[in-house]
């Protein structure tokens, strides 16, 4: 009777030690990738070195693009002219790849200026200011066009230049990776 | 690894497929699954499966690491305070590499003291064992090279202490040093090109301990009486047998590894290392990491510069002879009762180098390195080949199986025909 | 060092072998601190005394370049708030550039700013203080350290002694006193009982009641303000900054060693249900019965 006894439990017992060792090697394996992946993030300094810039705009000619870095990223500051607002702004803005009226894309009352982040949305190259079809920007490396607006009109590029959080401090100063105080 | 007869057969047609082009499972399969081991292996035959370990973990914490060190003079101690206190982890990943690089040593130095111990050198075992030789010259090299890395006080000035060893070579080892610095002073040029040799040597190492493996699967494990498997009685399957065991031993290490790495993990540094490299000062005590410090005695014990680096190599050397000046017809040292003592004295002289190299090189302490030096090499030299024309081993048993069968945990002799074959079920 | 050795070796040449290496400076006493011990975390109102002690104090010729304000607020250290650490950071005037017409420029000091150094390089350092320049304090508690004898490198293994660093700054800090009967201290030296060869370049830095501790209801410091004091708190200060995530390395150890005692135990069993299937483990050798000779 015992030896049956033994024999009914022995498989029990024994497959659950197994299986409790194996779910706690596996946990183990698990949770000892964890610090290997964390340690590819940004690290502390990077996040902390990505703190608001303050660009000065009175030195940016109508017309004239120039280019400031945030947390490592290309950012365009455009002094936009009349002509080139007028343009970004008659566009059917239902006619677009990634629908966007220009008014969106600028502050209010600030028209003439436009940020955008400076590298492509399709692999990431820099485009050329006030080239392309409708001299806006155009990317060389596979064709990509973008109006006075930063928006994709033509090429490979799925989106538009996206806009990186800003806020005007002054009428000649803005400060980037600063939303609006007031909300 | 492919002189046992494989026992594989792939169950699958894609299997069947894969393994008539490519028969890894099969080698897998005679290797580490079917492979016998005999029965009565000890836990020091487990630090095998802990080095595997610490090798990965070493390489594995090093790529991590790589990802932010600079080996750049100006830079590199800078980065390595960056890796402490910015990177995710860093903190970790930083003591797991500098204290593994003790760990690894402790576990070796017991895997090469087991190896004397139960005569695993002898016939049929001896390139075997000079593969596992130069698997230890290769990670003091790469130590070496890695503590030079951070770039602190004691990294700049154990590089250039050791370096200035090749300056002993008569005629050629002015030039030699320079070609070593690439400058004309342990400098920048020197630290780059360690950290790509410490990156490199490695996946080196890992490529020896597959020939290291390999080497051993031909003559299969000597065990503790150090006779060979005889009949399948004396055996059982790698897996899951020596398998579990390993696992089991690596998990015990890894407790053992985690309690410097949380607890004390600038115990087996030096302090020094925390000052930045300075060309202009020398520390008080100039001390290389302690798994060295036999050898810096010996180096030390010499009073001649020469001299000093000739005994420190040879020292090394030496062990490739050992299957050849071992006269003894008896492997295991459990059978030779004078040999066992002279084991443990030359235990005792390796230890004490040890601590005599931590020592300053002065007075009585270089007469003690100097007397520990002669029997070091003596040991080698006089007792291994007269011991085995002198001694008069005891009698050996006629198998593992008859061996053990004394030594049962609870006494109870080994069931009949238990493990006669390897089992299928695991 | 002594400690790197191994037991046995230490044993026979301990007994064999007396101090005849002992210097004659004294060892540092071991102190209690909150962050010995696998559960050793930092007092967080002794690191904001100690930093107060360090700006107020060590800042004037030490720098602090491996600490970036922004670290005082971050878990496991002086915990200041990111309010504070802001406005303190705004106190500091941090030099920046070059400009867009090519300038450098001092502009306030941002929380991911590090500390400015107090001279703008090494040699400038040493020429304002005879010669020889302060060092940088941020990992100085892991840079010093004092020889520990046979058998108490050993012990320290098991009790985790690691504040070898910490207990000598402190007796440093201590350590000024009048030179000995016939101690010829050189002209710009300063004795210094703990101090290696006793000649230290730096003179006393602390004094009784030279720093502003924080005060309780009644009126009174939170704690004494003397130089013993200070030297306690700013050493626990500089143990933090050598080692900032010294808490979350412990925490995690802990719960790795208890994760892995459980893992080993069920393995153990694991290893020994398998091998039960062979008759259980057996290991080593015998000495067979004098019949069976050779």
């Amino acid at each position: 009777m015992a030896e049956t006894t033994t024999h009914v439990a022995e498989p029990t017992r024994r497959d659950f030690l197994y299986i409790a060792t194996g779910a706690a090697a596996a946990v183990g394996g698990a949770t000892l990738v964890w610090p290997f992946v964390q340690s590819l993030a940004p690290d502390a300094a990077t996040v902390a070195a990505g703190a608001p810039v303050e660009v000065d705009l009175t030195p940016i000619a109508e017309g004239q693009i120039v280019k400031v870095f945030w947390r490592g990223r290309l950012i365009f500051i455009r002094h936009r002219t009349p002509d080139e607002v007028k343009s970004a702004g008659d566009v059917n803005v239902a006619s677009l790849r990634d629908p966007q009226s220009d008014a969106e894309r600028v502050k209010d009352g600030k028209a003439q200026w436009l940020v955008v982040y400076g590298n492509c949305t399709h692999l990431g190259c820099v485009p050329l200011g006030q080239q392309g079809e409708y001299k806006g920007w155009f990317c060389p490396c596979h064709g990509s066009v973008f109006d006075t607006s930063g928006r994709v009109r033509g090429g490979p590029a799925p989106t538009n230049l996206p806009i990186p959080s800003y806020t005007f401090v002054s009428d000649t100063k803005i400060i980037i990776g600063q939303e609006e105080a007031t909300a | 690894m492919s002189q046992h007869p494989t026992t594989y057969v792939p169950q699958s047609a894609f299997g069947k497929w894969f393994e008539s082009r490519l028969p890894i499972a099969g080698l897998v399969h005679s290797s580490f699954i079917a492979f016998p081991v005999p029965r009565n292996l000890t836990y020091f035959w487990t630090f095998g499966a802990i080095l595997v370990f610490m090798l990965v973990s070493q390489i594995v914490t090093g790529v991590f690491l790589a990802m932010y060190y600079t080996p750049n003079a100006d830079l590199a101690f800078q980065s390595v305070e960056h890796i402490m206190r910015d990177v995710n982890y860093g903190w970790l990943l930083r003591y797991l590499h500098a204290n593994g690089a003790s760990m690894f040593f402790i576990a070796v130095y017991l895997h090469i003291f087991r190896n004397f111990y139960y005569g695993s050198y002898k016939a049929p075992r001896e390139v075997l064992y000079i593969l596992g030789v130069i698997i230890f010259i290769l990670m003091m090299s790469t130590a070496f090279m890695g503590y030079v890395l951070p770039w602190g006080q004691m990294s700049f000035w154990g590089a250039t202490v050791i370096t200035n060893l090749f300056s002993a070579i008569p005629l050629v080892g002015e030039t030699i040093v320079s070609f070593l610095w690439g400058g004309y002073a342990v400098g920048n040029p020197t630290l780059n090109r360690f950290f790509s040799l410490h990156y490199l040597l490695p996946f080196m190492t890992l490529g020896v301990v597959i020939l290291h493996i390999w080497a051993l699967h031909v003559p299969g494990q000597n065990n503790p009486t150090g006779i060979p498997i005889k009949s399948g009685k004396d055996a059982v399957p790698f897996t899951p047998y020596a398998t579990i065991k390993d696992i089991f031993a690596v998990v015990v290490f890894m407790i053992f590894f985690a309690w410097w790495v949380f607890y004390i993990p600038n115990y087996l540094g030096h302090a020094d290392n925390y000052i930045p490299a300075n060309p202009a000062v020398t520390p008080a005590h100039i001390v290389p990491e302690w798994y060295f410090l036999p050898f810096y005695a010996i180096l030390r014990a010499i009073p001649d510069k020469l001299g000093g680096v000739i005994a420190m190599f040879s020292a090394i050397i030496i062990w490739v002879f050992m299957p050849w000046l071992d006269t003894s017809k008896v492997r295991s040292t459990a059978y030779r009762p004078l040999y066992k003592q002279f084991f443990w004295v030359f235990v005792a002289v390796c230890v004490l180098l040890g601590w005599l190299g931590s020592k300053p090189a002065e007075g009585y302490y270089t007469l003690a390195a100097q007397i520990c030096t002669v029997y070091y090499f003596a040991h080698f030299l006089i007792v291994l080949p007269v011991l085995g024309f002198v001694e008069r081993p005891l009698p050996l048993p006629n198998s593992i199986l008859e061996s053990v069968m004394g030594v049962q945990k609870g006494g109870a002799g080994i069931p009949a025909g238990a493990n006669a074959e390897p089992q299928s079920k695991g | 060092m002594m400690k790197r050795t191994l037991l046995i070796a230490a044993a026979l040449l301990g007994l064999s072998a007396p101090a005849f290496a002992a210097g004659e400076t004294p060892v540092p006493p071991q102190l209690k601190w909150s962050f010995q011990g696998p559960f050793g975390t930092f007092d967080r109102a002794q690191l904001q005394r100690g930093f107060k002690v360090y700006r107020e104090v060590c800042a004037s010729c030490h720098g602090l370049s491996y600490i970036a304000f922004r670290n005082l607020s971050q878990p496991g250290g002086p915990e200041f708030s990111e309010a504070q650490v802001r406005a303190l950071a705004a106190e500091y005037k941090i030099q920046d550039g070059p400009n867009d017409a090519g300038d450098m420029f001092e502009r306030p000091g941002r929380a991911a700013d590090r500390f400015p150094s107090p001279f703008p390089n090494e040699n400038a350092a040493a020429a304002a203080n005879g010669g020889k320049a302060p060092p940088d304090l941020s990992l100085m508690a892991k840079a010093r350290t004092y020889e520990r004898g046979f058998p108490w490198f050993i012990t320290d293994v098991f009790r985790q002694y690691s504040e070898n660093g910490a207990d000598y700054l402190v007796a440093l800090l201590n350590g000024y006193h009048e030179p000995p009967q016939g101690f010829q201290v050189p002209a710009g030296g300063h004795y210094n009982e703990y101090y290696p060869g006793h000649v230290i370049a730096m003179p006393k830095p602390l004094s009784d009641g030279q720093v502003e501790y924080p005060k309780n209801e009644a009126g009174q410091p939170q704690v004494p303000e003397t130089v013993d004091q200070y030297a306690r708190d700013v050493t626990a200060f500089l143990t933090w900054t050598a080692e900032p995530h010294l808490e979350a390395r412990k925490r995690l150890g802990f719960q790795v060693i208890l994760f892995l005692l459980v893992l080993a135990g069920l393995l153990y069993f694991t290893k020994k249900k398998i091998w039960a299937r062979v008759g259980g483990e057996v290991e080593g050798h015998a000495t067979p019965p004098m019949t069976h000779n050779p």
